[in-house]
């Protein structure tokens, strides 16, 4: 059995002003000792999941069990962890030694004992002798050195990072990035780092967490993280990517962006699927030498390789080359095996119950739709707007619902609020190709997924309008 | 060129004021108070205020009265404030407003209410006349304490409150040891403008039928009795008193300060 310092169990946490759920449903197991890393986008509630370690912020339900025992509403001054704020959060009417002595001087250490600490502490983040500087004095990368020192010295058993080095200068954070990871190795206590850097948390992290509206999206190693995204959104997240897509259409052969490929998983016949290319694994070619090819729309100078897209039919690739190429040059390209990478296209049928009112109309929050229901329900024809049963009776039809169910991209979006069913704004876009997908959530917090492929902002506020041909009706009782 | 030229003599207007109105009256204020009715230069103004019983009595009954309504002020101001700057409260700026309104209603109208109330209370004024004073300048000048204590309690950075949760601190410890010494420049602001007033309005006093003498009474009487020599070295003399009190928490407000949080 693995040693978990931390169990997470089914923890919720929903902001009562105004019904925003932050953490979803939550299941999460560290180990001791490890360097963990939640990883997401903000708004993904990774900041809220480490507040919640730290007792900041309590589950609305859910349980936080450390070392097995049960913490979830233990103070966050009794739990043996420590936290490194975002903004260092050091005492500004305190000196150097005073911060760092804080907590010490709680416990009541003996004077000789608590100048032993500090001292060792402060040279652990190679400010010695700093113990009479006045916090105002320090520049904002030793700031964050004291606030590691501050939490250090307290020997936790578990250290929380919330974005600590998201303030500082490109090279600094380098530096603490290689800093923070020799500390982990030399303390050997667990790390939770929370970063919506991508390359920060693949840098420094043994297990990195991706987290997206609330939930996991996929745990796992730095280099399956990368190489093997579970989903569309962590492909995206993670580094760049081009996203197609497919369908599986032998053993081993997957069909995209016009071309068959062989691929390295393997997945049924038939699947829909979709397809992650990073753009350093395309290979150009000459144009008849590829499986695809297509035409250079734009090239960029990126100082170690060049950014190239290349559009080919309905889709368009990015690729990294050291090889410049000019726009308008037709290219072929070419894809290894394992530079194909495979995940199961997610359902994203839209469902949701309309109210009968007769015959043939239902309502959906006070909007009309046209539905034959002798269609739907086995048996009845429709007489006068009423539903009736083989035998001439009414049917009655109070407790029965129908359930609707629509593709992605049988979905439209208009800028008319008015003008579907329902509107929501766009919370998340992902390009696919030769389309995006948009995550919209409406007014009642129930998010739908909607193909469309023209580019929309984030934040838009859209009507969704569905067609009602394209609708699918079934009975629910 | 032309555009400093311009912004500087922005400033002309509120210099003309300030030598009529600040630096002129400050050097007459001096010439007085070191001067007697002969206009020759003399210390016996400054030692008359020392000798004298009456005056140091009525310092020090003002200091008194001052000191005891600050204290009042204080512990009934923290609280409020704290609730209302910490407090998760949906009605706070109705709450602010309820303390703050008081100031928009006309001086002379509240007392007047006040000394109704009183009397009310009490029957005759004249038995309690240093406990009217306090109350009334307490209801005063309570939002001037108010105010400066919330404000610094409502700009304090909530990281600062947990992390020294998350070191271990319990609430009270955590009051003790950050919220309170951080907004120690609110409290001192709050002081300095219920002290000094408390000091020298009388016209609380006046209205509230105590006799008393307290700091603005006594040079309103030396002035009224063409007495400017005297008037005017007291008036110096509380001026000396408030610029080493402002001094002295300045100095504190340098040590409390917020540092370089970004």
């Amino acid at each position: 059995m693995k040693d978990n310092i931390i169990e997470l169990i089914n923890v919720t946490r929903r902001f009562d002003d105004n019904g925003f759920i932050a953490v979803n449903d939550l299941n999460l197991d560290i180990a001791r000792g490890e360097f963990v890393t939640l990883l997401g986008p903000s708004g993904c509630g990774k900041t809220t999941t480490l507040r919640m370690i730290a007792g900041f912020d309590l589950p609305t339900s859910g349980q936080i069990l450390l070392d097995g025992k049960d913490i979830t509403d233990i103070p966050p001054n009794l739990r043996p962890i420590n936290t490194v704020f975002q903004r260092y959060a050091l005492f500004p009417h305190m000196n150097i030694y005073d911060n760092i002595a804080f907590g010490l001087k709680l416990k009541k250490l003996p004077e000789e004992e608590m100048r032993r600490k500090v001292s060792h502490v402060l040279e652990m983040v190679d400010l010695e002798g700093f113990e009479k500087r006045r916090v105002s004095t320090l520049s904002g990368g030793q700031q964050q050195r004291i606030a590691i020192a501050r939490a250090l010295v307290n020997e936790p058993e578990i250290l929380l990072l919330d974005e600590p080095l998201g303030a500082l200068d490109l090279k600094m954070r380098k530096e603490m990035q290689i800093e923070l990871k020799a500390m982990h190795d030399q303390l050997g206590i667990t790390f939770i780092y929370v970063t919506h850097d991508q390359e920060e948390a693949l840098t420094m992290s043994d297990k990195i967490v991706v987290m997206s509206e609330g939930k996991i999206q996929q745990t796992g190693v730095p280099e399956d993280i990368y190489n093997e995204p579970a989903n569309a959104f962590v492909a995206d997240f993670i580094g760049e990517s081009n996203i197609f897509k497919g369908i599986m259409t032998g053993k081993l052969k997957v069909r995209f962006c016009g071309g068959e490929f062989e691929c390295v998983d393997d997945v049924d016949e038939g699947t829909l699927v979709d397809v992650v290319v990073r753009p350093e694994d395309v290979i150009l070619t000459a144009p008849e030498e590829g499986t695809v090819s297509g035409t250079v729309t734009s090239v960029i100078f990126k100082g170690i390789h060049y950014e190239i897209t290349v559009e080919s039919g309905k889709n368009e690739m990015v690729i990294q080359s050291t090889k410049a190429s000019k726009v308008g040059d037709e290219v072929g390209m070419k894809l290894d095996p394992d530079g194909i990478h495979i995940i199961i296209a997610e359902d994203n049928t839209t469902r949701f119950e309309a109210e009968i009112v007769d015959g043939h109309t239902l309502d959906y929050n006070g909007k009309t739709i046209n539905c034959d229901l002798s269609k739907v329900i086995p048996g009845c024809s429709v007489r006068d707007g009423e539903l009736t049963d083989q035998s001439g009776n009414k049917v009655d039809t109070s407790a029965m619902k129908i359930l609707i169910s629509i593709e992605p991209g049988d979905i439209e979006m208009s800028d008319d609020v008015e003008a579907g069913i329902t509107s929501g704004r766009i919370i998340n876009l992902i390009y696919k190709g030769d389309h995006y997908s948009y995550v919209v959530r409406t007014g009642h917090g129930h998010d739908l997924v909607v193909d469309d492929e023209y580019l929309w902002n984030m934040d838009d506020q859209v009507g969704l309008i569905m067609p009602e041909d394209k609708m699918r009706f079934a009975v629910k009782k | 060129m032309k555009m400093t030229f311009s912004r500087k003599s922005l400033g002309i207007p509120y210099g003309i004021f300030l030598f009529l109105f600040v630096v002129a009256p400050l050097v007459v204020i001096v010439y007085y108070a070191f001067t007697n009715g002969s206009g020759q230069f003399t210390f016996e103004n400054l030692t008359g205020f020392f000798k004298d019983p009456n005056t140091m009595g009525t310092l020090v009954y003002s200091l008194f009265l001052a000191f005891v309504t600050t204290c009042i002020c204080l512990l009934l101001a923290y609280p409020v404030a704290y609730v209302l700057a910490m407090g998760k409260l949906k009605l706070r700026s109705v709450l602010m407003m309820l303390f703050i309104m008081p100031m928009w209603i006309n001086f002379t109208l509240r007392i007047t209410a006040l000394k109704e109330i009183l009397t009310l209370l009490e029957g005759n004024l004249a038995f309690y006349p240093f406990l009217n004073s306090v109350i009334g300048m307490t209801y005063d000048f309570l939002p001037f304490m108010i105010l400066p204590i919330y404000t610094t309690l409502s700009k304090m950075d909530l990281s600062l409150i947990e992390a020294a949760q998350d070191l271990g601190a319990d609430r009270k410890q955590t009051f003790t040891r950050v919220i309170l010494p951080l907004s120690m420049p609110g409290v001192i602001s709050g002081i300095s403008m219920v002290f000094l007033p408390a000091m020298t309005n009388y016209v609380v006093l006046d209205m509230l039928y105590n006799s008393t003498y307290i700091m603005g009474s006594l040079i309103g009487s030396y002035f009224s009795a063409y007495n400017w020599h005297g008037g005017s070295m007291i008036s110096l003399i509380l001026l000396a008193l408030i610029c080493i009190f402002t001094l002295l928490s300045s100095d504190r407000q340098e040590e409390t300060r917020g540092g370089n949080n970004l």
